[in-house]
């Protein structure tokens, strides 16, 4: 078995796509390859180790290139790494670096910029929001002692053996371990161009990396410019010769953009809701969806009352009509949700809850009874508070969903909307009933989103304990068989569908919008889209 | 003079400074949520380090204490949200885009605002009159985050002739727009006030007189009743001077101009407190001199005030 799963591995590691732009023969292309793509919003970094979500992991993927990638549709190919094998059953992995692999100054990337990138991010000193992803996702042996103040960053189970040979060792045998890898933080760091530099490594004037593209230009909150990198290995591939990012985070300023030609691509997201009609109307061919791996919902705080009695939290769970919220409220390619995890998740296939198969009259049918059954009638309404941050899609869903539990029983529902921050902070006291919720996946394998539920996941907001879905889960991480981990997925998700610790509604999708010469780009669930990819069209 | 200018400095403006600081530094403070409220409950551990290095470990007045101290020195601290910069280069980047947008708006401002007040003031209850205070009536009522949205749609996705946003520097063709969205609430105040005090002075007892003299009527108003008429313009063009130079949070925000309004908005929702203090005594300071600068100009208008 342990044979087997080695060499499995390799092969796979043989199957190699190529991580650049694929242009079919023939394809005409435009004189001028330079692309302009949305952000979103500032990136508050361009050091990969201080990554905080998509506005920075955007960039940093750019401009450097982690050990693995990912090809246009989001399956993990190499990067850095042109092979990988796991030993003693999957507790050690060896990563075997091409030679060709060059920084933007033209000297080699060596395992030992991995090692030092990897224990400079764990270090809590350094202080990175990403500090316990290698321990917690990745399981990298004492990656979470180390934040923890326990262990020196030396400690980590990550080691150069020699310039092209990176090892890992784990905690626990991981198999998908090369799909953590993936994380826009995990990439290598210059250690002499850091050490010269200090916090200014990352100006322009100062900067090396090691990805497709590297810095030219840098005006905060107006543009970031790129251009391609001509040490990159995989240069000659490479079409695009100027990337501009804006981080525009007003999407109706950044639709307008686009309309004026000045924008080829827009954020994720970047689809105006309010606009929607009109471009389906316009520019229909423009406006690309594609299903993403994350979940919206709403937290049950399960240790206040009346949320502790899962009759309650299974009843309003039921009551929420899913298809009405995607393709009434939203209708930009969401698709309902009754579990955690997306069906599109890698190696992953969802289950269909017995409740889930009934007609949404049946499921009122039932809400009402739990309602009643736990006590809530003429004379005693089931009186809560429903938070949310400020802003207008939010806000009706939450009329929708606070209309709809109406119709099962005397539920009375205060909408309470906060700006973000204090959003943040009220959640994370815990100072809620109901709240809203989302989660988006940092790599693409279920227990990205299925741990969240775990007892010890650090953003579990709504406080959920039950020992009997620890269990599973634990298991499920040291689970090398594909096929039985997934078993295992599914078992979490039933006790889910029995605990209700929340009321899953949509699976979010990739909104943007994209011109027509665009070409190159798939449909990564993470919704990644890397200009290494992409060309333009004559147009 | 010299008195007059110490007077200010040392009685008026750092007292003042002082206290908008210090009601800012706890009133931000004060605010639900901080700068490392996250979807990512970070560990303690990483928490704490993440505090010290932004002395919030410290006790509330000592870290009041530090940030003045730093502040003497010109140094307004890292800024809390963008890690690769400290608040001073930031403001150092932001402040001249933000200035060049603002001036030529008060510029032009000025010129129009002025120029159609006295217009409709000379012609009142004429046609010139309702069409300047109509058009100066829709200037102050329709919100920038109206108009901007649709000039953009009408210069730059219908005829497409000028950029829908983006600065590149600063040039010509990416300032019109941004400027027109600018200036136009001034001019329409400016026109505003200076048509009612133009009106005032023009029925005095004094323009009469040169009236009755005989002297032309652009003599009268060049040589009598400009200066007069312009008083309570000076007095509301300090504040707009600065209102305007440090940044329209919308306007910025629209067209994409990274300038001090983009920097104040994102660090108020970033609870990024080094950068809204920064900022708020940057604009703190601007008020008080140019509040300074519209005294001394009103004694070179009106001898019966001028400073002795």
């Amino acid at each position: 078995m342990r044979y087997l799963f080695t060499i499995s591995v390799a092969a796979l590691a043989l199957t190699f796509n190529c991580q650049a732009a694929e242009v079919p023969p023939g394809t005409k292309l435009h004189a001028t390859q330079h692309i302009v793509i949305g952000n979103g919003a500032e990136p508050a970094t361009l050091d990969p180790g201080r990554v905080q979500g998509r506005p920075e992991s955007n960039l940093t993927v750019e401009l450097f290139e982690g050990l693995v990638s990912q090809d246009a549709n989001g399956k993990v190919i190499g990067g850095v790494a042109e092979k990988w094998e796991s030993k003693e059953g999957g507790k050690v992995w060896l990563f075997t670096l091409r030679k060709n692999a060059k920084w933007s100054d033209g000297s080699p990337v060596t395992a030992g910029d991995f090692e030092y990138g990897f224990k400079r991010m764990v270090d809590p000193k350094f202080a990175s929001d990403y500090s316990w992803y290698l321990g917690k996702a990745s399981n990298v042996i004492n990656g979470t002692a180390i934040v923890e103040g326990k262990k020196p960053p030396s400690e980590l189970g990550v080691k150069a053996l020699n310039d092209t040979t990176l090892q890992f060792t784990l905690e626990k045998p991981v198999a998908y371990l090369v799909s953590t890898l993936i994380h826009g933080s995990l990439m290598p760091i210059p250690r002499k161009v850091v050490e010269k530099f200090g916090d200014k490594w990352t100006d322009p004037a100062n900067i090396v990396g090691n990805g497709p593209f590297k810095l030219s230009e840098r005006v905060v909150n107006e543009r970031i410019v790129m251009v391609r990198n001509p040490h990159y290995w995989n240069n000659a591939k490479t079409v695009i010769e100027q990337l501009t990012v804006l981080p525009i985070n007003n999407q109706s300023a950044e639709y307008q953009r686009y309309r004026a030609n000045a924008i080829d691509v827009t954020a994720d997201g970047g689809v105006p809701s309010e606009q929607v009609a009109q471009i389906r109307k316009e520019v229909p061919n423009e406006l690309t969806l594609w299903p993403q791996l994350g979940t919206y919902y709403y937290t049950f705080n399960v240790k206040v009352k009346p949320f502790d009695d899962v009759r309650v939290r299974r009843a309003l769970s039921l009551a929420i009509n899913r298809d009405v919220i995607t393709q009434q409220i939203l209708s930009t390619g969401e698709t309902s949700a009754y579990s955690m995890t997306p069906g599109i998740a890698d190696g992953y296939k969802a289950i269909r809850h017995d409740w889930e198969a009934q007609t949404q009259a049946q499921r009122d049918l039932e809400a009402k009874k739990l309602l009643a059954d736990a006590g809530y009638g003429p004379g005693k309404p089931l009186k809560f508070p429903l938070l949310y941050n400020t802003n207008e899609q939010h806000k009706k869903i939450a009329l929708a969903v606070a209309s709809m539990w109406k119709r099962v029983g005397p539920v009375e529902v205060e909408l309470v909307n906060q700006e973000w921050k204090t959003f943040l902070d009220t959640r994370n006291r815990g100072d809620y009933a109901v709240t809203r919720g989302a989660w988006i996946a940092d790599y693409n394998e279920a227990s990205t989103m299925i741990d969240l539920f775990h007892s010890k996941h650090g953003s579990n907001d709504g406080k959920y304990n039950n020992p009997a879905y620890d269990e599973v889960i634990d298991k499920a991480k040291i689970t090398l068989d594909p096929a039985e981990r997934m078993k295992l997925y599914q078992d979490a998700e039933r006790i889910l569908a029995q605990d209700f610790p929340a009321a899953f509604m949509y699976h979010y999708s990739n909104r943007r919008m994209i011109k027509p010469w665009v070409k190159g780009y798939g449909k990564n669930p993470q919704g990644r889209i890397q200009a290494r990819d992409l060309y333009i069209i004559a147009h | 003079m010299l008195r007059f200018i110490l007077r200010r400095i040392f009685l008026e403006a750092i007292p003042t400074l002082l206290v908008l600081v210090t009601v800012t530094f706890f009133l931000i403070r004060l605010a639900p949520g901080g700068p490392f409220s996250s979807e990512m409950n970070v560990p303690p551990e990483v928490k704490a380090a993440i505090e010290a290095k932004y002395r919030m470990d410290q006790s509330l007045s000592m870290q009041y204490l530090s940030y003045l101290a730093d502040l003497a020195q010109g140094d307004l601290g890292p800024s809390f949200k963008y890690k690769d910069f400290t608040v001073n280069e930031l403001v150092n980047k932001a402040v001249p885009m933000s200035f060049k947008l603002g001036i030529v708006a008060f510029i032009i401002a000025l010129i129009f605002g002025v120029g159609a007040g006295v217009a409709a003031a000379l012609k009142q209850n004429s046609w010139i009159d309702y069409s300047v205070m109509g058009v100066a009536m829709v200037g102050v009522v329709l919100p920038n985050f109206v108009l901007a949205p649709m000039l953009a749609l009408v210069f730059a996705v219908w005829l497409k002739v000028l950029p829908a946003g983006g600065w590149e520097g600063g040039q010509f063709t990416f300032m019109i727009l941004p400027v027109a969205v600018l200036c136009k609430h001034y001019i329409s105040v400016i026109a505003r006030i200076t048509r009612g005090s133009m009106i005032e002075v023009l029925g005095s007892p004094f323009i009469r007189t040169a009236r009755a003299k005989g002297l032309p009527m652009h003599y009268i108003l060049r040589r009598h009743a400009l200066k007069p008429a312009l008083l309570p313009v000076v007095s509301y063009l300090g504040p707009a001077f600065v209102g305007i130079i440090t940044g329209s949070v919308v306007v910025e925000t629209f067209f994409g101009i990274p300038g001090i309004g983009q920097l104040f908005i994102n660090g108020a929702l970033n609870r990024d407190y080094s950068m809204v203090l920064g900022l708020t005594i940057l604009i703190g300071t601007l008020m008080i001199t140019f509040n300074a600068i519209v005294d001394i100009l009103y004694g070179f208008i009106d001898p019966r005030i001028r400073i002795k």
